[in-house]
């Protein structure tokens, strides 16, 4: 039976066990409702849950484990000089399971029979041709033991898919009856659906928490691995980015962080004073008109596609920056700073506009909630507008402004798009803003595009950066969410 | 000094109020209003919630000029200078009518510089010394000195709700006003905090000109030479504060005192 069948008839069950709930409590109860302890559908709710969430809980675990437990099976009984390292075990792994694939689909389609497959040997039959005429192509020679590998595999699926279709029937089948036979009037429905409705937000809480686990350990192995093939004294000391494929490359974090730094530095000297002074007029000298109207306006910005404003780099504010101060004779400046129009200055740029409404949503939450009494205090004391706000309003709000600020540092830094298009690809330290550079995100994204293979440093290397990254900006948020809370607590 | 020993002193007028009404956009929440507050007096102004006691005292400051849809007509007379006058800058009438505010709103500052503020911000002081001076005037006559002279330095916020209201006027007075306005000071102070800035508030009359609004008639009574009560918008009897507690001219003044209405 197919996983989707299975899914139906479990959800028809769900519906079923509803239906004959609520109408068995009702009976129970001799079709007076006020006798019940809860409303009736509460009764059918309850059953519905029993038959179902159990059922299903167990269904997405099954698919989950049942791969891996296979496949560990299946390369035990692979020999061992088939296989000299992980990378290539990867491979002969992946044409087990596509030949296994090419089989089931053969079966399907009535091409061979299920003790045909098994019985299949490679002397007799040209296999591959075979499964080429239903659309299967497979990549190289099937070896034999390949072979023997994907006819276990197909074994152990169809086994455990079987046993997964009676378990989770028999689980669904037993909370079925169980919750039914429960049913009266005196079972307290209501609770239990409460109870059923908190688990199910852990649950979800728990799902969120859990994928950034796994995304974390997932970069964790892989970063691991590279520094099982890499010196992580150069990783994190050396000084050049230099990845060859000749085996010798030097891949160094150094210049690529200096980079990003450098960008986002640029960035938040745009957006902070901007987003920073937009704030105060919008919250502190806007008529409640205009900031109905200038509020949403400068959250548009934010909601620009960052793609877009890589195209606005790359067309528009790097060769504007370039006729500023490049081109020699022929520019506006007459200046020769600058030969490219990509720059970290043009990525700056423009990532500080796309930080602008970071910064000022913030900053706006963050001045609104600065007490009224603290600027009437002031103002009683015959401080004029803007000295209240320099001197009252800012300071009282400073430590949430600073946490908004390394929000949007974390935001700058992490930063793709707009870096690839706007900051050019080459790595090293420089001063100069006019020159090109790059960041960690934009060599990340060109080590990992094309072909690549997965164990080489030079792949490698991406995860040990993302990861990095994620340490970078992680530490950035915290601190932020520190500073924010330590400032809620003053006013409160 | 008993009640009906207050009736007998009299003094010169140092605000004039002729007939204000003040607008909050639709409605009308001070009705053609006239007072003349005395110099060095305490006057009070009690009244039921939302009858416009607070708003009219706002107005001898001008801080409704910060509220958009506030709009103040008549005339407001301060040393015979109308307030409202185009040439008067609000800025500079609201240093010399100082304010103080129902809850304690000391800024997230030191002690030190909470008092300082004001003289900063006017160049009352010529240097370090003389603001040296000043502050600790000012704490003395906010009777506070004494407790926070060690600590100048701590966050105006670390002192207790009283404490934060005395240096709240200490505040106040730094800048050297001639009318002091509170705005229901004690309101959210304990009994002992209350009697302390109640203390206070009599030792300022012998300086200042002090207006107070406030909700306790006890407070009235204890502290203020002069009562006006408002009702609805309406100022419906202004008296020396022993006339208006012992022989109310208004039945409506006899109902709240007596705890009829409000």
């Amino acid at each position: 039976m197919p996983t989707f069948w299975l899914i139906i008839i479990l959800l028809a069950l769900s519906v079923a066990g509803f239906l004959l709930g609520r109408h068995r409590a009702l009976a129970t109860a001799d079709g007076d409702i006020r006798a019940l302890h809860s409303l009736p559908s509460y009764y059918g709710v309850n059953v519905a849950m029993w038959a179902g969430v159990p059922s299903l809980a167990l269904l997405a675990s099954w698919l989950l484990l049942q791969p891996m437990l296979i496949e560990t099976r299946v390369v035990k009984s692979i020999p061992e000089s088939m296989f000299a390292e992980t990378g290539s075990l990867n491979l002969l792994m992946s044409d087990v399971r596509r030949l296994a694939e090419g089989l089931d689909l053969a079966e399907e389609r009535g091409l061979l029979s299920n003790d045909q497959i098994n019985a299949l040997d490679l002397e007799s039959s040209n296999l591959r041709v075979e499964l080429g005429t239903i659309g299967v192509a497979l990549g190289s020679e099937i070896l034999p033991e390949v072979l023997s590998a994907a006819q276990s595999y197909r074994g152990f699926s169809k086994t455990g898919h079987l046993a997964m279709v009676v378990a989770c029937l028999g689980l669904a089948g037993a909370g079925f009856v169980y919750a039914l036979l429960q049913t009266q009037k005196d079972l307290r429905a209501r609770n239990l659906v409460e109870r059923g409705a908190m688990a199910l937000l852990v649950l979800a809480a728990s799902l969120a928490i859990l994928t950034t686990v796994g995304i974390v350990l997932s970069m964790l192995f892989e970063t691991v691995n590279f520094f099982g093939l890499h010196a992580w004294s150069d990783f994190f000391f050396g000084t050049t980015w230099a990845p060859n494929f000749r085996g010798d490359s030097e891949l160094s974090i150094l210049p690529l962080l200096w980079g990003t730094l450098y960008i986002s530095a640029i960035a938040l000297l745009v957006a902070v004073p901007v987003g920073l002074f937009a704030a105060i007029y919008l919250s502190e000298y806007a008529s409640p008109a205009v900031r109905t109207l200038a509020k949403p306006l400068l959250e548009i910005l934010a909601g620009i596609p960052t793609i877009v404003y890589g195209l606005f780099a790359l067309l528009t504010v790097g060769p504007m920056l370039l006729r500023f101060f490049g081109q020699g004779e022929n520019g506006l400046l007459g200046l020769d700073w600058m030969s490219g129009a990509t720059s970290v200055l043009t990525a700056g740029f423009v990532m500080g506009i796309m930080l602008i409404p970071f910064v000022s949503s913030l900053s706006d939450d963050i001045i609104n909630a600065v007490p009224q009494t603290m600027r009437d205090g002031s103002l009683g004391l015959g401080a004029t507008k803007s000295e209240t706000i320099r001197q009252v309003v800012l300071p009282a709000a400073l430590p949430g402004i600073v946490g908004a600020i390394l929000l949007a540092a974390s935001r700058a830094i992490g930063e793709t798009m707009i870096v690839v298009m706007g900051a050019g690809a080459i790595a090293k330290f420089s001063g100069n803003p006019f020159e090109s550079m790059t960041t960690i995100t934009t060599r990340i994204v060109s080590q990992l595009t094309g072909d690549t293979d997965f164990a080489s440093p030079e792949t490698l290397v991406a995860f040990a950066l993302g990861l990095s990254l994620f340490v970078l900006t992680l530490g950035l948020n915290v601190l932020a969410l520190i500073i924010v809370r330590k400032y809620r607590e003053q006013y409160d | 000094m008993n009640m009906m020993d207050k009736t007998m002193v009299t003094k010169t007028v140092k605000i004039a109020a002729n007939n204000v009404n003040v607008h909050y956009a639709d409605s009308h929440a001070i009705k053609d209003v006239s007072v003349g507050i005395e110099a060095n007096a305490v006057t009070a102004f009690i009244g039921p919630s939302g009858c416009g006691k607070s708003t009219f005292l706002r107005c001898l400051n001008r801080m409704n000029d910060t509220i958009d849809v506030c709009r103040v007509t008549g005339e407001i007379l301060l040393d015979e200078e109308d307030i409202y006058d185009r040439r008067v800058d609000p800025v500079q009438l609201r240093a010399k009518v100082g304010m103080v505010f129902q809850k304690p709103n000391p800024f997230p500052k030191s002690i030190y510089d909470n008092v300082a503020y004001g003289p900063r911000i006017h160049g009352l002081a010529r240097n370090k010394a003389e603001l040296d001076e000043i502050v600790e005037n000012s704490l003395r006559r906010g009777a506070i000195w004494e407790e926070v002279k060690d600590r100048l330095d701590a966050p105006g916020t670390g002192l207790s709700g009283g404490q934060q209201q005395r240096l709240c006027i200490a505040r106040a007075i730094a800048t050297e006003p001639e009318v002091l306005l509170m705005d229901e000071p004690c309101s959210a102070l304990d009994p002992i905090a209350t009697a302390q800035v109640e203390e206070l508030i009599d030792e300022l009359r012998g300086n200042f000109t002090v207006v107070i609004v406030t909700h306790s008639m006890q407070q009235a009574a204890r502290v203020s030479q002069k009562t006006a009560f408002f009702h609805l918008g309406n100022l419906v009897e202004y008296e020396a504060t022993g006339q208006i507690f012992t022989n109310p001219q208004d039945p409506r003044t006899e109902s709240y005192i007596t705890g009829r209405i409000g």
